[in-house]
């Protein structure tokens, strides 16, 4: 995730010119999206738990997704979130005091509002009586926002809760280095002059080189790309695949986006621009085209690219989570019903991004459906080679056996009902915030496809991931 | 490739696996004719490459036989005799291990130096057509890529590493006596560089594929993989096939260029280097630094030098002839024989030779925190041992702690670990000042005080609380096992594990078992010495075992000639000139003259008048002064913290005058001090095997020179006996027999091998 960061700044140029060349270029799909049937009519059994209170989404919706360095770079983290949550209000009318608890997800902190969610939920109007906490989890930190608060709610400590998540990849604090920070810490304990001067006396100039936010994964020093470039090789994933599979993302993504099906998005007036009502990273193109980019991190033979991975964005997104009594007494027609969701976590090194492929089953054992009863998979999309080495690690009967501890394999996700309305490659993925749009995507294929049960996961940093079914309400 | 790997290695695969691959092989091999008749190597065709895949059958790792030599000739004809063929991939498949170096076997067999240069002109003649090839050759390396083998590589066009902990490019040779003897001396200094080279050739050091690649030394890094649709060793071999593939057609294609960018420092040393007055002066440093350092006693780096001066001042060919002339007078050398002794050794005691113990040890503890105890923590914890460290004093804990995170911390300083294996492995130690934990040791290793009495109840409290499947294990340096086991309610467990110190810097570890303890516990003591990295000797209980037993009498040795009017510098130097890494003066202050004189004192009861000469006398005042050796900061030197040149004390002066003997002129020469402490060293180990503590002379080998620094260059006792051969010895020791009476007599064996040239320790 992070390692994106080290990427851009690198390759800024590269990455601009290649945007450009993008952006020019019209709709080239082709999409191998066969798009599910409308009108499913399947009767499936609801997975409501005896004693455990059902809990919904009213509704959710996120500020459009914008290529970082655009039309959000001057502001803050906060100021981002404060729309989400502004947009959720005007979305759903929910009235400010109702909400008990305030819950937003965020990974790159902006160390001025350490809390984002307590100071975005000020700026928006929320009652200063509502309680906001922010929590972070890698790319998964929405979805832990959105968790804690199933959390609250089923343990009948709160009602309603507002979930999100937000990152500005636009500004990150880069930090004065150790030395030069130690140096500042002891001349402000210095009482005398000739203790300040003998402080200052030991200024060297590499004080002065700047600390950047960690952009490699702490505990193996490998940045995320790098180890999507190894984790794409160990399934032999080429790049051609890749490529194509970001091709569809961005195909089908911008089909959404042309049909009006992206409804989560909500207008956001830029203090001093243009409102900005659309995600700007959306860029079909042509295999051809994809193909002339030279790799990002294993150089020069690596297969991951700038075009088929996810590239810095900014965003923030927010959902209403409550009760389903409670939702119902107060007169919403809810979205969808937040099932049983999992977390899990492996070797950091060598199966970093491949949360998905332990979360999956365990989060359907758990509901004790299986991967036929799913007619929505939202999976989140870091970057191509690991969506497809997912897929194949889902597949294995090897992988199952040696690594996760199963008999057989998990099985593969058709890929007709897989990211239909685009993914984290071509909608962006503001690290914070993918979480609630993974949700959101969900529950609104289901409503529009007529699904029942639909299937959140996602990898993060660290070598965490998650999975959660999304039951759509009846309509 | 599914395909290729089964044919590679058809001969360990079951049919049927076979069989199901039939499929794949007509359309991945456009030719697959004569694959079945060769052993070490097969190759298919990809394309427009010839990938040559090398696994030696029956052994771990892939050496330069001369079979493999001839089969890769054969391979290589068929590659430049094709007209389809357009370049060539060169991997194992063996995981591990590239190729580990030319097949010592194959020189050992030779008798003269003849044979030896014409093996090494084969070889030279090989690489050269293979340097000279016109269709691209890409070696693609993962694991050890040592000595022959490292020359096969960069006489190839295009080298490609895996950037894997176990791949290791390097020139040991001139740690077994010798030289790079396939034009490594030749290709080397131009590919890195005249000072890399001698750095490479001269230290032996192996070379990790990050740094081989800024050297230039490799031209491509590949990543490990992790587990894909199959397990990650086999997929990271394939994928470096690949991308060894991809280059191959690059280079064919002219795509790519072997040729890489330099930086602005190694473009100004290279340009430095075309003046013939800069390259003189390398010359003479390098001679003079290893001049200093072999003190003449190793004949190879010297030969290194000269050879790689001839093939540069005077041409390849010179170089050349040069190279394979001074390879085979090298291993010829006495000392090459040593070396390649012990490196034979060193593998020995790198095995267990009693099996697998019934039960792994999984959780550790060690009593004592102090020196030994905190260092045998460390060697157990970054090995991923749980190791549970007990103290009686918390300040005393907390030193021993700090030792264990220091010694991990000094590496992540020099970048072989990462902080945060640092610190996971520094989670593997528990310090605490009680027993808690104990009941579920399955070992428990005591480094407390050298005290029978204190031992004794350590062992009684220890096996109050733990396990019954626990071992108990002892680290002293001198105490008889068997007595420590004489309170033990299960001496069958007892075990004696003696480690040296540094601990994290010794590679010996010399295990005692007693008559009454089982095979499983040795089996265990020895897995787990292994997995501590140590190379082990198994010797029987007795006063001193084995290495303190050889040490104390040539110690007794070192007091007399003090005494005899010989300073410490002097016998430092003398011992060292001998090939003793460390003075034997340096020696004692190392050892702690409190243990010294324990030792002296206990053995001296034991072996009576043989353990005699010196007087401890000397021991005692230098004791009653504080003067204990490095670790009091006073012996027979000064100490400080941070200075490295060491004065005398002169407060010795007086100790040294009070206790001064008349020397005896015909046995004073500096030869015959020099014999005087070896001949006594030497007897006694060869007492040790009549005595049967030894169980094998190779034991006896490695434990006096990975414990004790006897000269590596002799080989140890045995193989100085074998090769200086044991009539002089007897003779010197007769004549030091005159002299001093009993200490000097010859044991029976040494006799017995002196009477009967023919015997030897090694056959």
């Amino acid at each position: 995730m992070t390692s994106l960061l080290t990427y851009t700044f690198k390759n800024l140029p590269n990455t601009s010119k290649w945007a450009l060349r993008f952006c020019v270029r019209p709709l080239s799909s082709s999409s191998q999206l066969q798009a599910a049937a409308a009108s499913q009519t399947k009767s499936k059994k609801t997975l409501a738990k005896p004693n455990i209170r059902n809990i919904v989404v009213v509704d959710g919706v996120r500020t459009p997704f914008l290529l970082s360095g655009t039309s959000y770079k001057d502001l803050m983290p906060h100021d981002l979130a404060r729309a989400a949550l502004s947009g959720l209000l005007h979305r759903t009318s929910v009235p400010k005091d109702v909400v008990d608890y305030i819950i937003f997800g965020t990974v790159i902190q902006e160390v001025k509002t350490s809390n984002v969610a307590r100071e975005a939920a000020l700026g928006a109007g929320f009652s200063d009586k509502t309680p906001a906490h922010t929590v972070t989890m890698a790319c998964i930190s929405s979805n832990q926002a959105m968790t804690t608060a199933v959390s609250l709610i089923a343990s009948g400590q709160c009602d309603v809760v507002v979930a999100g998540g937000v990152e500005l990849m636009s500004d990150i604090p880069i930090r004065h280095s150790r030395k030069m920070r130690k140096m500042m810490l002891d001349l402000n304990k210095a009482k005398t002059l000739a203790q300040r001067l003998s402080i200052i006396s030991k200024f060297r100039l590499n004080f002065l080189s700047p600390e950047l936010p960690a952009v490699s994964e702490f505990s193996t020093s490998e940045t995320m790309g790098h180890s999507a470039d190894r984790l794409a090789a160990a399934f032999a994933i080429s790049r051609e695949e890749q490529d194509e599979y970001a091709l569809r993302s961005h195909s089908l993504a911008k089909r959404a986006q042309d049909e009006g099906l992206l409804s989560d998005v909500v207008p956001f007036k830029v203090p001093g621009r243009d409102t900005v009502s659309q995600d700007n990273g959306i860029r079909p193109s042509s295999l051809d085209q994809m193909a002339k980019l030279k790799p990002a991190f294993i150089k020069p033979y690596g297969t991951v690219t700038a075009a088929n991975s996810s590239f810095l964005t900014d965003g923030a997104s927010a959902v209403l989570i409550m009760a389903e009594e409670k939702a119902l007494a107060m007169g919403y027609k809810p979205k969808a019903y937040l099932r049983d969701f999992t977390y899990v976590s492996q070797d950091p090194k060598d199966q970093l991004l491949l949360g998905p492929t332990y979360a999956t089953p365990k989060v359907l054992e758990k509901a004790g459906i299986t991967m036929n009863d799913i007619d929505a998979f939202e999976f989140h999309e870091a970057f191509s080679g690991q969506i497809l080495a997912n897929l194949k690690a889902m597949d294995s009967d090897w992988f199952a056996q040696n690594y996760m501890g199963r008999k057989a394999k998990v099985g593969l996700p058709p890929l007709e009902k897989f990211n239909n309305w685009g993914g984290s490659l071509s909608l962006g993925h503001p690290f914070g915030a993918t979480g609630c749009r993974l949700v959101m995507a969900a529950a609104n294929r289901l409503r529009k496809e007529g699904g029942q049960y639909g299937l959140v996961a996602a990898c993060a940093a660290g070598g965490q991931g998650h999975a959660m079914i999304v039951e759509a309400y009846p309509k | 490739m599914v395909a290729s790997r089964a044919i590679g290695s058809l001969s360990r695969f079951t049919a049927s696996r076979t069989l199901r691959c039939s499929g794949y092989i007509c359309r991945s091999f456009t030719r697959s004719s004569a694959l079945l008749t060769r052993t070490h190597i097969n190759y298919g065709v990809k394309g427009d490459v010839a990938v040559i895949r090398i696994n030696s059958p029956n052994s771990k790792v892939n050496t330069l036989s001369q079979e493999l030599h001839s089969e890769f000739m054969e391979v290589m004809n068929e590659v430049w005799s094709s007209s389809q063929i357009r370049s060539a991939v060169l991997i194992s498949t063996k995981p591990g291990c590239f190729i580990a170096g030319a097949d010592l076997n194959m020189l050992n067999a030779c008798t003269t130096s003849q044979e030896v240069t014409q093996i090494s002109q084969e070889a030279q003649k090989m690489f050269e057509k293979l340097e000279k090839s016109t269709k691209p050759v890409v070696a693609a390396i993962n694991g050890s890529c040592l000595g022959g083998g490292l020359e096969l590589a960069i006489s190839c066009q295009y080298r490609i590493a895996t950037k894997d902990k176990k791949t290791v490019l390097g020139s040991p040779e001139v740690l077994l006596g010798i030289l790079p003897g396939a034009g490594a001396t030749q290709r080397l200094p131009k590919m890195v560089g005249i000072p890399a080279a001698f750095d490479m050739m001269l230290t032996g050091r192996g070379i990790r594929a990050d740094r081989a690649k800024k050297m230039g030394l490799v031209d491509q890094l590949v990543e490990p993989l992790g587990p894909g649709v199959k397990p990650p060793e086999e997929r990271t071999i394939e994928y470096l096939e690949e991308v060894a593939i991809t280059f191959a057609k690059g280079l064919a294609d002219k795509k790519i260029t072997p040729k890489r960018d330099k930086g602005l420092v190694e473009k100004l040393t290279s340009y430095a280097l075309t003046i013939p007055f800069v390259r003189q002066q390398i010359y003479k440093k390098v001679e003079e630094k290893v001049r200093k350092q072999t003190k003449g006693l190793y004949p190879a780096p010297l030969k290194i030098i000269d050879v790689v001066k001839t093939g540069i001042e005077q041409g390849s060919n010179a170089g050349y002839l040069s190279e394979s002339q001074r390879f085979g007078e090298l291993a010829m050398t006495k000392e090459s024989k040593a070396l390649m002794g012990l490196y034979r050794g060193q593998t020995q005691c790198k095995k267990n030779k009693f099996g697998a113990p019934q039960k792994e040890v999984k959780q550790l503890a060690v009593l004592g925190a102090g020196l030994m105890g905190a260092g045998i923590a460390q060697v157990s914890v970054d090995k991923g041992l749980q190791t549970i460290l007990k103290d009686t004093t918390l300040p005393a804990l907390g030193r021993g702690q700090q030792q264990v995170f220091k010694g991990l911390n000094d590496k992540v300083k020099k970048k072989t670990l990462t902080s945060f294996e640092r610190d996971a492995m520094f989670s593997n130690l528990t310090g605490q000042l009680d027993y808690q934990g104990f009941e579920k040791a399955d070992m428990v290793i005591e480094a407390v005080f050298e005290d029978l009495n204190l031992k004794h109840r350590v062992l009684k409290e220890v096996e109050a609380v733990i396990p019954d499947h626990c071992v108990f294990a002892s680290n002293t340096s001198a105490l008889p096992i068997g007595e420590i086991a004489a309170v033990s309610k299960r001496p069958e467990k007892v075990i004696g594990m003696h480690y040296f110190s540094p601990v994290d810097k010794m590679q010996l570890l010399e295990i005692i078992t007693t008559e009454k303890t089982s095979k499983d516990t040795t089996a265990s003591a020895v897995d787990v010495g292994l997995r501590q990295g140590k190379v082990i000797i198994v010797v029987k209980d007795g006063p001193g075992f084995y290495t303190t037993r050889c040490l104390a009498p040539m110690m007794s040795e070192v007091i007399r000639i003090l005494q005899e009017g010989v300073g410490p510098k002097k016998l430092d130097s003398l011992t060292t000139s001998f090939g003793f890494p460390v003075g034997a003066a340096t020696l004692v202050d190392e050892v702690g003259v409190d243990v010294a004189k324990h030792v002296a004192e206990n053995l001296g009861k034991e072996f009576g008048e043989r353990f005699a000469g010196g007087s401890l006398e000397m021991l005692r005042q230098m004791i009653s002064k504080g003067f204990l050796g490095r670790k009091s900061g006073k012996g027979f030197y000064i100490y400080q913290e941070g200075v490295k040149k060491k004065d005398l004390n002169s407060d010795m002066d007086s100790i040294l005058a009070s206790l001064k003997m008349p020397s005896q002129p015909d046995v004073s020469s500096d030869e015959d001090i020099q014999y005087r402490l070896v001949t006594r060293f030497v007897n006694e180990a060869v007492l040790c095997l009549q005595e049967g503590i030894l169980a094998t002379p190779t034991e006896g080998d490695i434990g006096a020179v990975f414990g004790l620094g006897f000269p590596p260059c002799l080989g140890g006792p045995f193989h100085f006996v074998d090769l200086y051969g044991a009539q002089k010895i007897v003779d010197r020791l007769r004549k030091y027999e005159a002299a001093y009476g009993k200490q000097f007599t010859p044991c029976q064996l040494l006799v017995d091998h002196a009477n009967n040239p023919k015997k030897k320790f090694y056959q």
